[in-house]
């Protein structure tokens, strides 16, 4: 079967879908998108967590044809669509003519991502050491974005309900607690 | 053509110092959180198939017959192969020894053994085709323990075996044995004012890396394969998997794909071999990535333990004797059993003095699941044992456990039952008190003026308890865990570093075939680099096969050895610079001639801080490569009857302080904080030591409270294979872990630094362990504990 | 396998009448798992995803009448007052993004003793509202449940709502299992006062082979609340009384051994709940006449 759907702002199509596919590999194998990780496929890890409509879900328990028409956005989108909300918040301006030039002359560097731009939870991870083989992360932080959207000034115990339903094997959680609390104060201060 | 998530160079720039012992940054960090870093799950390449093994439903029986040929004619399918259709005679495949078929032949010896492989078009097609393939068992009795494995009646699990350990093992179905003895046990526990026994259970633990076994071969023109895997050690798969093939090991080209996790799990192979095999007799790219359910099939597990022990104790307190025997379930094959017996064994008295010794351990083979490298390699199983010996000791002498382990603690200059001395820091009655002199967590931390928050109860969000039936406790625990590749094996790495000018700037280029698992080893790389050449820019080459072997990532041993081997080659590199510097500017200034020269900051100075050159001018347009074997010092066998030698390169040592809640009624547990205190030797990425400490703390309280493998003793089916029923702890079991971090320098190993990610996985255990049992009074002499054994309900 | 996407709830009618067999699929918790793991090829999945009247529900006199696609995350944030052990219950399942998704037609549907809506409907009391072509009917929530994963659906019909007793007293939900999050349960425990008709209901999931109630441990208490003019005097329930309750709900389970759990833990561990719920419920039933006089 063929599936129409939007993924981070991009209408995209997919063709000869076997019905039994998931959301999960159509993003993956079909849409060349393999940031949202396929850890589980039952719905237990939080490693294949994309929105749906605005609404975090696991892609693993997505069939295919359930997209037929919706909004996903995966942790490829994130930075554009943390930016796009910061923006409908007001607190951005378009690219002054210096960043276009800074733009220009450092560009991405496209073996490390130096210079890509980052949601601020991206940041967060990076800098709190909350990556270690990182393939939980995207997962983790699609799931973390839309809280802080949610509850910007988070208690621990309500950034660890939110996240419970995300599995990390490496990290033991504490530096994944700490992004997060970064991310939700550089948030507050308006950093 | 290139497969599409092929690996990038990595280059840590301008934007990034960072030398030894600054928190840098990962170079890969942004790459993996936007989504684009390639794990061996997201290769793909045009015109791929997908490859599916037929695994075996019965746990042993011997194959009767195999029909392939309805799988073969369905549309889309592009080949099936059993163990008929490998194309040499070497079928089988191991770490060291070579019993593992590539496919099952005439018999299967485990639930979920390879027996037949598929490629085709589509995922689902290949699956459909598996399952059309016809496999007739004829069912033969299982062997799941001690007593069914040296039955006089027994079936072999291997016959006619031929490996080293053959003539050492009282019964063909023991992979290995190890005894040590030193001084005189029975005499010195005449001694002995109070003598403690235990029998101790220790399950079946999973790695349960996130990150499915995955890879992709693709068939070359010269007959070769270029292999992208995610793997801990690419040599050592190269050389199991190229004789199979029937390829030279430069026609099996590897390279590191991301991987996701690793814990001693990928240490040996699973889809390498019958993917390559697939690509070969297709003659197009084939891509296998199994699920979860089938990722409990696809590797090794920890080993399950059943452990023995007796100490005895003076009444002051001294330890007088340990006698003990550790039967471990190595399963249907030999993986790295022998390995963690020689762990087991010589790491069993833990760290504390004890002279007199009789020690035992044992591997099984049997037709439970395959076990072998899991993070803590045989140290941890003995660890949970000594540890709740040494509370009973403890609490039968009425001491504090904590002074009572200072006494008894091990130091510099203590003599292991191996008869090798320790002979670097051994702090661990410091660590013991470290840990202990950490503030305690508030008590009743769940009460709020709105009630109880049942986030912070035991039971969570499954709203089991507002505070009733929760009671507090205090358990603590110390460990020991070699590094590095023991008992006489050669343990070195590789490294190629260059260095040259690129755009106007010193640029360091670091090539190893370094598995980077999650660990960091790649930040640690560039900080070396920068630290010892000078430089800001680092480039981190993927790891690959086309530099020499680094060694497994494992055995807490790369940032030792292959970091060793870094510093080693920019050392090299060092000084082949400031030879082309004295042979340019020699005659500017004396002092290139007779200072100790350095290169910080992109020049070259003079230890009394004298700016010589900058390197840009030094090196021109030369480019300094040098690549390097580097080895740590060696070791030796242990004695195959007393188990004497000097077989440990390096210990590392931490210790636990766990508090728990526990729901007493419901048999419930909360673990409110873990604690630790660990010797690192020398932290070079202070970020990543922390985030080591807490993971492998994390992989130690699961295994005391829910992780399990449960293997069903009547038929050797595993009974819970899927994150539904093996559980990991989730952010909302884990509680906060402060760290101590201890810096006492090794001055045998590189910056003085110790081995560090495996010596959290073994005190976490015993520590939870001990808090609940401090918490409840159940002496719980299994590990995980389960709510039905704090309710007498099991 | 052929994807139907029925735009409205007559067409998926239609379609459930053309094709029996069909599965439909609304949250995805269960039958995507079964698909991945290749434990399920069915000949049709039915998508209700795009059925909108199944993801709204609507407050009424004496019931809500509930979607059945109505997410977990919707009960727990707008109906915890009409429906509070439902709430709490849709709060421990599985996980965010899970409860995100499914609703409690999926549990229904599915029939599986664990599902952790079956204790807090029970309790509560609740009708099924299915339909087919041939017309609907309500199932009462006490015949529903006919052995092991299975349910009282003819082939044809599917599940369009639930009528749920709006909660006239306290109610708890209180589930065992051996992780704090995201965890299947080992047993669970659902439990409703009913001031209005002085009863109490009772709902038992995961330790028997269907979703129960623990009816001789209602009428015992039931008998024993009205003997003391418990819910006019309001006094503390007596430990005897708490505890021959509790005993009564253990001895109303039927469990198995099996890899969660043994089945002596499970008999154990719903009395341990009934007499924590029973004491939670009660105090709260407490509370409120005591505010009650206190505003009179």
């Amino acid at each position: 079967m063929r599936v129409n759907f939007t993924v981070n702002g991009r209408p995209q199509e997919a063709d000869d879908v076997w019905e039994g596919e998931s959301l999960l590999y159509v993003l993956r194998e079909r849409l060349g998108l393999p940031g949202s990780k396929n850890a589980c496929e039952q719905g237990e890890c939080g490693s294949c967590t994309v929105r749906l409509d605005g609404v975090p879900v696991c892609s693993c328990l997505v069939a295919a044809g359930q997209a037929q028409g919706r909004e996903v956005v995966t942790v490829e989108g994130l930075a554009d669509f943390a930016k796009q909300r910061a923006c409908g918040t007001g607190s951005c301006g378009g690219t002054s003519l210096d960043e276009a030039k800074r733009w220009e002359a450092d560009g991405t560097d496209s073996q490390t991502g130096e210079g890509t731009e980052l949601a601020p939870i991206q940041q967060a991870f990076i800098d709190a050491g909350a990556v270690q083989c990182g393939f939980c992360t995207p997962g983790l932080l699609v799931a973390a974005d839309e809280m802080l959207e949610r509850n910007p000034n988070p208690t621990d115990a309500d950034i660890r309900e939110a996240l419970s339903g995300n599995l990390c094997r490496c990290t033991g959680y504490e530096k994944i607690m700490d992004a997060v609390r970064l991310a939700a104060a550089r948030q507050s201060e308006g950093v | 053509m290139a497969a599409n998530g092929a690996p990038t160079k990595i280059t840590q720039g301008s934007q990034t110092k960072g030398g030894i012992g600054e928190s840098t940054l990962r170079p890969d960090g942004t790459l993996k959180v936007t989504g684009e870093f390639a794990y061996s799950s997201d290769m793909w390449h045009e015109d791929m198939l997908w490859g599916q093994i037929l695994r075996s439903t019965v746990a042993h029986a011997e194959i009767v017959s195999i029909d392939t040929g309805e799988a073969l004619a369905m549309p889309g399918v592009y080949a099936v192969m059993t163990y008929d259709d490998l194309p040499t005679d070497v079928r089988n495949y191991g770490l060291e020894i070579q019993d593992t078929p590539v496919l099952a032949h005439g018999k299967v010896r485990h639930h979920g053994e390879p027996v037949a492989i598929v490629a085709a078009d589509h995922p689902e097609t290949a699956r459909r085709a598996a399952a059309k393939i016809k496999v007739e068992y004829r069912e033969l009795p299982v062997i799941t323990d001690e007593a069914s494995a040296t039955a006089p009646d027994a079936i072999l699990v291997h016959e006619n075996r031929d490996d080293h350990h053959i003539g050492h093992v009282p019964h063909p179905n023991i992979v290995h044995r190890q005894p040590i003895v030193r001084g005189n046990a029975d005499e010195a526990a005449k001694r002995a004012d109070v003598i403690v026994k235990g029998e101790y259970y220790f399950g079946m633990q999973d790695q349960a890396f996130l990150g499915p076994e995955s890879g992709l071969a693709v068939p070359a023109e010269d007959g070769g394969v270029d292999l992208y895997i995610a793997t801990q050690w690419l040599h050592s798969d190269l050389r199991q998997i190229a004789p199979v093939l029937g390829l030279p090991e430069d026609k099996v080209r590897m390279t590191l794909s991301g991987v996701g996790g690793a814990f001693g799990g990928r240490e040996d192979l699973s889809m390498q071999i019958h993917a390559c095999l697939l690509a070969l007799r297709t003659g197009k790219p084939v891509k296998i990535v199994y699920n979860r359910f089938e990722s409990f099939f696809g590797h090794v597990h920890r080993h399950p333990a059943k452990l023995h022990y007796e100490h005895g104790a003076t009444k002051d307190g001294k330890l007088t004797h340990m006698k003990c025997r550790i039967v471990l379930d190595g399963g249907a094959y030999a993986s790295a059993s022998p390995a963690v017996v020689g762990n087991a064994s010589s790491l069993s008295v833990g760290p504390y003095v004890i002279d007199d010794v009789d020690i035992e351990a044992i591997a099984l083979y049997s037709n439970n699941p395959p076990c072998g490298a899991m993070r803590g390699f045989g140290a941890v199983q003995a660890c949970f044992a000594y540890e709740a010996q040494m509370d009973k000791l403890a609490k039968k002498l009425g001491m504090d456990p904590v002074e009572f382990r200072q006494l008894n603690a091990m130091e510099q200059g203590t003599i292991m039952p191996t008869g090798q001395p320790v002979d670097s820091p051994a702090p661990v009655a410091e660590l013991l008190r470290r840990v202990k002199a950490m503030p305690m967590p508030p008590e009743r931390q769940w009460e709020s003026s709105e009630g109880a928050d049942v986030r912070q109860l035991p039971g969570g969000l499954s709203n089991t308890t507002h505070g009733e039936g929760v009671v507090r406790g205090v358990g603590y625990a110390v460990g020991i865990k070699n590094v590095g590749f023991s008992e006489g094996f050669d343990d070195y790495s590789t490294a190629k570093v260059r260095m040259e000018v690129i755009n106007g700037e010193p640029v360091a280029t670091v090539h190893t075939a370094m598995a980077e698992v999650g660990q960091g080893g790649v930040t640690v790389h560039a900080q070396i680099a920068r630290t010892e050449l000078g430089v800001t820019q680092v480039t981190i080459h993927p790891a690959d096969t086309q530099v020499g072997s680094a060694g497994s990532t494992s055995a807490s041993r790369q940032t030792y050895v292959t970091g060793g081997a870094v510093k080693n080659a920019c050392e090299l590199v060092r000084e082949k610079v400031l030879e082309i510097g004295r042979r340019k500017f020699g005659s500017y200034h004396p002092a290139w001639a007779t200072a100790e020269l350095l290169l910080e900051g992109g020049k070259v100075v003079t230890d009394g801080g004298e700016v010589l050159s900058d390197l840009v001018d030094v090196l021109g347009d030369e480019a300094v490569e040098v690549e390097e074997e580097w080895r740590h010092r060696p070791t030796e066998a242990f004695d195959l009857r007393t188990g004497q030698g000097n077989g440990h390169v390096q210990y590392s040592f931490a210790a636990h302080r766990a508090v728990v809640e526990v729901d007493t009624e419901l048999g419930l547990v909360k673990v409110i904080e873990l604690a630790c205190a660990q010797d690192v030797g020398k932290a070079l990425n202070p970020l990543s030591v922390i985030g080591q400490i807490q993971g492998g703390t994390i992989q130690g309280m699961g295994i005391a409270v829910m992780e399990e493998i449960v293997v069903d003793p009547r038929t050797a089916k595993v009974r819970n294979p899927s994150f539904t029923d093996y559980l990991l702890p989730t952010i909302l079991d884990t509680p906060t872990i402060p760290v101590d971090v201890l810096e006492l320098a090794d001055e045998h190993a590189p910056y003085g630094l110790r081995g560090i990610g495996e010596a959290p996985t073994l005190s976490s255990t015993p520590a939870v362990l001990a808090a609940i049992r401090n918490a409840t009074g159940l002496a719980l002499d299994r590990t995980p504990v389960r709510p039905e054994h704090l309710t007498g309900t099991a | 396998m052929d994807f139907l996407r029925p735009a409205s709830w007559e067409e998926a009618l239609a379609a459930k009448a053309e094709h029996p067999t069909a599965v439909p699929i609304a949250g995805g918790t269960d039958v995507m798992v079964e698909i991945n793991f290749d434990h399920r090829r069915p000949e049709y999945l039915m998508d209700l995803n795009r059925i909108g009247d199944l993801t709204e529900w609507e407050v009424g006199e004496d019931t809500v009448r509930l979607g059945a696609s109505v997410p977990y995350t919707r009960i727990m944030e707008n109906l915890d007052t009409e429906l509070p052990g439902l709430a709490l219950a849709s709060h421990t399942v599985a996980s965010p993004q899970i409860r995100n998704r499914g609703g409690v037609g999926g549990n229904l549907g599915t029939a599986s003793p664990a599902g952790d809506a079956h204790p807090a409907l029970l309790a509560a009391g609740a009708e099924v509202e299915v339909e087919s072509v041939r017309g609907a009917r309500r199932i009462p929530i006490d015949e529903f449940y006919t052995g092991v994963k299975r349910n009282a659906l003819a082939p044809d019909e599917l599940i369009r709502a639930v009528h749920v007793k709006k909660a006239d007293g306290p109610q708890q939900f209180s589930k065992v299992g051996t992780r704090n999050a995201m965890v299947i349960a080992v047993c669970a425990f659902g439990l409703a006062l009913h001031p209005e008709t002085r009863t109490v209901r009772t709902g038992i999931g995961s330790a028997a082979p269907t979703p129960v109630r623990a009816k001789a441990a209602e009428e015992f208490l039931n008998a024993a609340l009205e003997e003391g003019g418990f819910w006019d005097n309001g006094k503390i329930i007596t430990p005897s009384v708490a505890k021959q309750f509790a005993d009564l709900c253990s001895a109303a389970c039927n469990p198995i051994d099996d890899v969660r759990g043994t089945a002596s833990y499970r008999r154990h561990a719903v009395g341990v709940m009934a007499r924590r719920t029973l004491t939670w419920t009660w105090e709260s039933y407490r509370g409120t006449r005591r505010a009650a006089k206190g505003a009179a």
